[in-house]
């Protein structure tokens, strides 16, 4: 379809874009465009003015250090899957990425564009909220960091402000005895999470010391399953545990949950526990320990 | 190069231009001044138009025009159906290129504007103002037919556009006499046939001197040639018509569309070219759905598993109107098949045709076939299961045996040649089922549910001598032809009235013209699509084009064959009855070293400097063939499925596929064929589903929803095949187009309610979504 009329600027560093967002009120930010050019196609949004971040070299790139691994905003989905960094320190992204969509869309769609979007099927939110991540968000008013947990408000609405950036986004390092996965139902279709569970456990001494465990796709927003969480600590991590564990996330993801054509929400929450279990059983498997 | 072209796996030699993107299809046309049409689409699936006011639209910037229904008063007829079926009481409700006063499903088009640019012409589409009043709608085709359905035309009762039946033997007999008689309820979900090229239409009239030039996306240039000429009014000599690169069709473009007559409206009244090219969700909502069967269906058998009768009702939906060529899918290109590989003595169907809001039903691959294939294929297995037997062993029990010229169903049909239980025989060897079976018990002491399904299938192609169309109400004629015409230099240009469009017929004919005529393929150029430059012909679907079309061909080859002789003998002072041909060359009896090659020939005839008495100058001729019969190919396919009992998912493990399409002229294009097909069956078995909600609103509108069999989730498919020629066919060829997709959903199905039998989970409305094979699994458990 064919998009209304926009006039196109292309910002060539953050402190650029900050300053077309404040000129142009009610602009948008294109990243990778996998999710804001359909809208303008289907005309379900008809900014005036659309602002071009793509290729400011300060927001791509991912590092470690200090503990942390720092994501640029524009690093791909490709990218997250196959980064060695990514993979050692946050398998659940890793993996959550790598099951995003298609090639064509994982190698244009970006994490800050995925996040910023916040599309309740998409599968990145959930990984990056159990893994315990933060958004630092920058306008031309300065900058500030929100926990992933709490920049995700609701149906694609989060705490980003229209004058705001989502610049990069950090990740504790890996340690000893954790251990991340992401299992997920994929719409055969569009590809995006009809259940997407995403687990992170920590493990010492044969005992499951922490663990976090968020599911998407079937909520309004990534939605904890703290009776997972509690049901697991202070275990060890066996099958049977872990299956037993899973069976409470049903009752962790209450009743506003979300349903289409393909799966209803009835059917969602009385399997979503095999994906929690198939997560649960990944990252346990990988915490040596 | 010579007769070994026959049966060679050569590449298709479309395929350089397709996968490098040098293919040119309508939407890459541009044409000096070209405007650009958009359509206004109905959102209603029911409702009547109350006003329209334009006059925003109109002023807008780059907007030439915007007309509606009024402006084409006079101008265009009505879109045809041109399957006029017999004796079914068929009520066809006027189809307005734009509509009048009442939308009838969504995205029938309201308007259309003409600007310089398609952005702007989009643009227009919201400035344009629609008063509609809505109405009820009926979709449901259980309810469509009742008393208390909205009506969709106000003329024709219980929304019925026909009511046609199929009889033959005594079935009331048969099952009075059954010892057992299975039922089952089988809902043929809608499916949207997705040609990766959407419909496109570039039209281009010269006022001066009355020409109208129409590129359109079709698989029947010549019949849109002549139907548009009885819509627009522009004689047929006027007009040319043009199916340049067409990206698949599927059966949606047999059809003609009222969006193609607008647009050639706009291109007559403005005289500037205008293209319109439809969207995706366009091409969701207004480009022909096919399937769409509510089938009750019963079986009367003996107590050994022998099928006495088969007996069933179908409702089929046709959509807010009846396009072109859609009578005659669910009828004589389904009910005349319900006997298929079996030899059943008494049949029975009535098929109620019904008018429903929602997007017109055409022709989708297997047209039919694959519905009647379905509700034996199905039934057999529910027979197989009541009396405890083997599904194979069911079929064997009930196959026609091996005949190899005629054999009379009770349909009506005589079938070609056939060796049913040699296919099935092949499979199951190729397959190992007694082992398939072994493991599958195996598995499910281990509480894993494996299934393994069956499918043997015959199917009518090859469509089919003009005669029956005629007596079947099919609105044109079903031969074919051909002209082979060489040039001096021994090249050869073969122009063909049939419409290949992704099938690669510019490859098997040419190696048709090498295997007859022993020159290269390399040295032969097939030239279709183009109704100035090529003979008429009736176009591609319902397999025919190398079984009707290869026929015409390989006649006119062999014509060239024998002036070929006459000139040879000429040259050669010889007798023509002391003439020999062998690869190309003629010769003299015992001489062949002395021969004249068809070079040669090719070079005298063409300058004509020493021509026999009496023979034309010119190397060409042509042939129009009209078949004495269809052609029915036929094969066993076996699917191999695991369900995951915890969450419904269905893993397709496994695919094999034996086709007999008879001699292969290329083998490498005919697993091709046998790939797509099986994967748009194994698509209506597994994820397909065009849905509709109550207010006729389209829900799975785009390819968000529209699940599309993807290459990651298929396995290898094995294909095999015997070889079975047909009698009457000069090369003794069959269709293989189809057949893949007539085959593989029952396979498919039948492996999935295999798998489910442990479970003691009742059938499953198609697509198999985990949510419905969870639900049927926890309907077993008795929840
Ligand atoms: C066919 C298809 C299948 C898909 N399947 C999946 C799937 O399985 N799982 C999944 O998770 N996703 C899926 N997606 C979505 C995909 O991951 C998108 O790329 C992603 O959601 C958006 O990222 P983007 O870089 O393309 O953002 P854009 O489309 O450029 O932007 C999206 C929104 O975010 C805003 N934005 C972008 N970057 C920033 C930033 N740095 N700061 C502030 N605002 C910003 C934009 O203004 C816009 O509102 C799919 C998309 C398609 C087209």
């Amino acid at each position: 379809m064919f998009a209304p009329e926009f006039s196109y600027h292309r910002a060539s560093s953050i402190a650029e874009a900050g300053r077309l967002l404040a000129e142009h009120p009610g602009a948008k930010v294109l990243a990778g465009g996998h999710s804001l050019i359909p809208i303008l196609k289907l005309r379900l949004a008809a900014p005036a003015v659309v602002i071009d971040i793509g290729r400011i070299p300060e927001m791509k790139g991912i590092a470690a250090g200090n503990g942390t691994v720092t994501i640029g905003a524009l690093t791909t989905h490709a990218e997250l899957a196959s980064s060695e960094i990514v993979r050692a320190n946050a398998r659940a992204l890793a993996e959550a990425a790598a099951q995003i969509g298609d090639p064509a869309v994982r190698n244009r769609g970006t994490i800050g564009g995925n996040v910023a979007h916040a599309d309740p099927a998409s599968d990145l939110p959930q990984a990056l909220v159990a893994l315990g991540a933060t958004f630092r968000l920058t306008s031309p008013e300065g900058a500030r960091s929100v926990a992933a947990e709490d920049f995700f408000e609701g149906l694609m609405t989060t705490s980003l402000r229209e004058d705001e950036l989502l610049t990069s986004i950090e990740l504790p390092a890996a340690g000893p005895g954790r251990g991340s996965a992401y299992a997920k139902l994929a719409h055969p279709a569009s590809r995006y999470a009809v259940i997407g569970a995403a687990a992170s456990v920590t493990v010492a001494g044969g005992k499951c010391t922490a663990a976090s465990v968020v599911l998407g796709g079937l909520t309004s927003r990534p939605t904890r399953a703290p009776s997972v969480e509690a049901s697991l600590v202070g275990q060890t991590p066996s099958e049977a545990v872990i299956a037993a564990a899973a069976k409470n996330a049903a009752g962790d993801l209450g009743d506003d949950l979300m349903g289409d054509i393909y799966a209803s929400e009835e059917y969602r929450k009385a399997v979503a526990h095999v994906w929690v279990r198939r997560a649960l059983a990944a990252a346990a498997a990988r915490c040596a320990g | 190069m010579s007769t070994a072209m026959f049966g060679s796996g050569i590449r298709r030699r479309e395929d350089p231009r397709l996968i490098t993107g040098a293919a040119s299809y309508t939407d890459d046309l541009t044409l000096p001044g070209m405007l650009h049409a958009a359509m206004l689409r109905s959102p209603h699936a029911h409702a009547r138009i109350g006003a329209i006011d334009a006059s925003r639209a109109k002023s807008a910037r780059g907007v030439v025009a915007v007309y509606t229904s009024a402006d084409t008063e006079g101008a265009l007829q009505p879109s045809p159906c041109a399957w006029l079926l017999p004796d079914s009481d068929l009520k066809i409700a006027e189809y307005p290129c734009l509509a009048k006063d009442t939308v009838r499903y969504v995205g029938e088009i309201v308007a259309v504007v003409v600007a310089e640019s398609r952005y702007q012409a989009y643009d227009a589409l919201e400035l344009i103002d629609v008063d509609y009043d809505p109405l009820p709608a009926a979709i449901d085709l259980e309810q469509a037919g009742g008393p208390d359905a909205p009506r969709l035309h106000a003329e024709i009762e219980g929304n019925q556009a026909f009511h046609w039946t199929v009889s033959g033997g005594d079935v009331d007999a048969a099952f009075a006499n059954a010892d057992v008689i299975v039922k089952e309820r089988i809902l043929q979900q809608r499916l949207i046939p997705t040609a990766m090229e959407t419909r496109s239409a570039v039209a281009s009239y010269t006022r001066a001197s009355g020409e109208l030039t129409l590129w359109n996306t079709t698989q029947n240039p010549h019949i849109v040639r002549f139907l548009c000429s009885l819509v627009t009014g522009v004689p047929e000599d006027r007009l040319r018509v043009v199916a340049p690169e067409v990206g698949g069709g599927f059966g949606s473009k047999i059809a003609v569309y009222p969006a193609d007559f607008v647009t050639v409206f706009c291109a007559m009244k403005l005289g500037s070219p205008v293209k319109w090219t439809e969207t995706r969700s366009e091409n969701y909502q207004a480009t022909t759905h096919g399937r769409n069967h509510v089938q009750d269906v019963e079986l009367a058998a003996t107590n050994d598993g022998r099928i006495t009768g088969i007996r069933a009702t179908v409702r089929a939906g046709m959509g807010a109107y009846l396009s072109t060529a859609a009578p005659g899918i669910p009828t004589i290109l389904h009910g005349l098949m319900l006997s298929g590989v079996y030899d059943i003595p008494a049949i029975h169907e009535e098929v109620y045709g019904l008018y429903t809001n929602e997007t017109p039903v055409e022709a989708y691959r297997g047209a039919g076939r694959p519905e009647a294939t379905f509700m034996l294929e199905r039934l057999v297995d529910v027979l197989a299961d009541k009396l405890d037997m083997d599904p194979a062993e069911v079929r064997r029990k009930n196959f026609i045996p091996k005949f190899d010229d005629g054999h009379d169903v009770a349909t009506g049909l005589t079938y070609d040649s056939g060796d049913y239980e040699q296919a099935l025989d092949k499979l199951l060897r190729h397959a190992d089922y007694a082992g398939l079976r072994a493991e599958q018990e195996e598995a499910r002491q281990q509480g894993r549910y494996p299934g393994i399904g069956l499918s043997t299938y015959v199917e009518i192609c090859g469509l089919g001598p003009s005669q029956v169309a005629g007596a079947i109400g099919f609105q044109g004629g079903l031969w074919e032809s051909a002209i082979v015409r060489f040039h001096p230099s021994g090249k050869v240009h073969v122009f063909i009235g049939a419409s290949p469009h992704g099938q690669g017929e510019e490859t098997t004919f040419a190696q048709i013209v090498a295997a007859e005529l022993g020159v290269s393929p390399e040295d032969v150029k097939v030239v279709h699509g183009d109704t100035d430059n090529t003979p008429m012909g009736w176009g591609t679907y319902g397999s025919r084009t190398t079984a009707v079309g290869g026929a015409a061909l390989a006649l006119t080859a062999r014509k060239i064959r024998e002036k070929c002789k006459v000139i040879a003998a000429h040259l050669l002072e010889a007798a023509v009855e002391d003439m020999e041909y062998e690869d190309g060359n003629f010769f003299v009896k015992g001489s062949p070293d002395n021969g004249k090659t068809i070079q040669d020939i090719a070079l005298m005839a063409n300058v004509s400097w020493n021509m026999p008495e009496g023979v034309e100058s010119g190397l060409e001729a042509s042939t129009f063939y009209d078949p004495p019969n269809f052609v029915f190919p036929y094969g066993a396919h076996l699917a191999l499925v695991e369900v995951d009992a915890e969450t419904g998912q269905v893993e397709l493990k496994r695919y094999i596929a034996l086709d007999d399409c008879g001699p292969q002229i290329n083998p490498t294009i005919v697993a091709g064929q046998v790939h797509g097909g099986v994967v748009q069956g194994i698509g209506q078995a597994l994820w397909e589903e065009a849905v509709y909600d109550e207010d006729g609103q389209l829900l799975s509108g785009s390819m968000l929803d529209y699940a599309l069999p993807r290459a990651d989730k298929l396995p290898e498919i094995e294909v095999l095949s015997t070889v079975t020629p047909s009698p009457h066919h000069p090369l003794g060829v069959k269709g293989i187009g189809e057949a893949g997709t007539i085959a593989s959903t029952a396979a498919v199905y039948n492996a999935v309610m295999d798998a489910l039998k442990p479970l003691n989970a009742p059938a499953v409305d198609m697509p198999f979504t985990p949510e419905r094979v969870w639900r049927a699994i926890q309907k077993g458990k008795g929840n």
